[in-house]
């Protein structure tokens, strides 16, 4: 199996690309589109602004190829926090699109509880698990995960919640939409939990 | 539920690690990348590495290192120590650290801070601030491993550091430093009061009853120690420690 990690230019690579190695899969680490033709599935890391990821996707001439990987060819793909957000139609972080594969709005978090919840949401949360998926298989209920985000994603179609997690209010912390998966959190930082989810996406 | 980070130091001085009291006096604790591991298998939440020699070796930490971290670990993990250019960061972030840690140089130029969290965003871009307390019990904030003072006063210029884009800020209470007698709650919570970023407490904890209390009185997101996590008890022995992920839940129920 052929997994490219997609390197647009906004952040670390390298620890997903660590916590993948594995002698049975052939992992990439590229900008090119030809190389979107060559996997058979993708991770969309992504740390910074939505505007400065949007641009390199466009920059890198990523889109069209991206396009077709998710929408025609409906191979997996997986979103790791800013990466789950490009994958919505829109984030209030730039007042731009994203790409529009998932109907969702990505959105500030915004409290009046200033000396209990500090923006960024940074550290370890636990996740309800709302809907099963193989890709959550063998991760129990409550588990901690390590999340670094200001934006969280707000589904249209609640069904696509595979779990949600508690800071100010319960926000999606992991969608399924058929083969476009997306994580608020970073499985590559996550510890054993974080291992077995990546393990599931290779195996999907 | 949310719960506050429990983060190890490792201070790092010409490739080894070490342990200081009050910044004075460091003693040798071991080899970085088998804490690391240490840390690892006990499911730490975090770790921090700050290099205190960088600065006088005008260098940063060494990349090889913080890529066999990156190697060795599960975890985020965030690198002070010398930084002062984009590209300084850039190394760093490309061999695997999750975030910086600016210290002297948010001090001595804070328009960086700025231009580092443009590019880089918020999250990746934490600041430390070193504070002591004065005779008449004032505090300021010191750089350049406590040589230097900042005329500012310390909440004024905690409140530009957020406002220039830091995405959370480490404070480090120095006459606490390798202290184990507690944090200092009321500097904590003072801070805490004027930020809407993370706040990290850094300096003086002894037991785990300590980080409770500066995460309940002192409002703080994430709690950093130092001597806790590489003592046993006293500091006659170097003993890497860290308390299990159900002890850790319970204490900040």
């Amino acid at each position: 199996m052929n997994v490219l990690i997609l390197d647009y230019g906004m952040g670390n690579i390298k620890s997903v690309q660590k916590k993948l190695n594995n002698k049975t899969i052939n992992i990439k680490v590229s900008s090119l589109p030809s190389d979107i033709i060559w996997a058979d599935k993708i991770i969309l890391v992504g740390v910074g602004h939505f505007k400065n990821a949007m641009n390199n996707l466009i920059n890198f001439n990523l889109i069209e190829e991206l396009n077709n990987f998710v929408m025609n060819k409906k191979k997996p793909i997986l979103g790791i926090c800013l990466g789950m957000q490009l994958m919505c139609d829109y984030s209030e972080e730039g007042n731009i699109d994203g790409l529009g594969w998932v109907r969702a709005k990505s959105k500030r978090f915004i409290t009046n509880d200033k000396l209990k919840f500090k923006i960024p949401h940074i550290g370890w949360n636990q996740i309800k698990i709302k809907k099963n998926s193989n890709l959550l298989n063998e991760i129990e209920e409550l588990s901690e995960f390590y999340f670094v985000h200001s934006y969280f994603v707000e589904p249209t179609d609640k069904n696509i919640i595979l779990s949600q997690t508690n800071y100010i209010h319960d926000f999606c912390s992991v969608f399924q939409n058929e083969n476009i998966i997306g994580t608020q959190f970073h499985p590559e930082k996550s510890h054993q939990a974080g291992e077995i989810l990546l393990k599931n996406f290779i195996a999907l | 539920m949310f719960r506050p980070r429990l983060i190890p130091v490792l201070l790092i001085e010409d490739g080894m690690l070490i342990k200081t009291k009050k910044f004075k006096s460091g003693v040798y604790i071991g080899d970085p990348i088998n804490a690391v591991k240490i840390f690892n298998d006990l499911r730490a939440d975090e770790l921090i590495f700050l290099d205190i020699s960088a600065s006088k070796n005008k260098k940063t930490i060494s990349l090889e290192l913080i890529e066999t971290v990156g190697e060795e670990s599960n975890m985020p993990f965030s690198v002070g120590g010398g930084i002062k250019t984009i590209d300084d960061i850039k190394k760093i972030i490309n061999s695997g650290a999750e975030r910086v840690i600016l210290g002297s140089v948010a001090c001595e130029n804070p328009s960086f801070i700025k231009e580092a969290s443009d590019y880089f965003g918020s999250s990746t871009i934490a600041v430390c601030l070193d504070i002591k307390k004065d005779f008449f019990g004032n505090y300021s904030i010191y750089y350049m491993n406590g040589s230097k003072k900042l005329s500012l006063p310390y909440l004024d210029f905690i409140s530009k550091v957020e406002s220039l884009g830091a995405g959370e800020i480490v404070i480090q209470s120095v006459l606490n430093d390798g202290m184990m007698q507690g944090y200092d709650l009321n500097l904590f919570s003072k801070i805490s009061t004027i930020l809407s970023i993370p706040l990290v407490a850094l300096g003086g904890a002894g037991t785990m009853s300590d980080f409770r209390k500066v995460y309940k009185n002192g409002f703080v997101n994430g709690i950093a120690a130092g001597s806790m996590f590489v003592f046993h008890g006293t500091e006659d022995g170097v003993l890497i420690n860290y308390p299990s992920k159900k002890e850790i839940i319970n204490l900040f129920k």
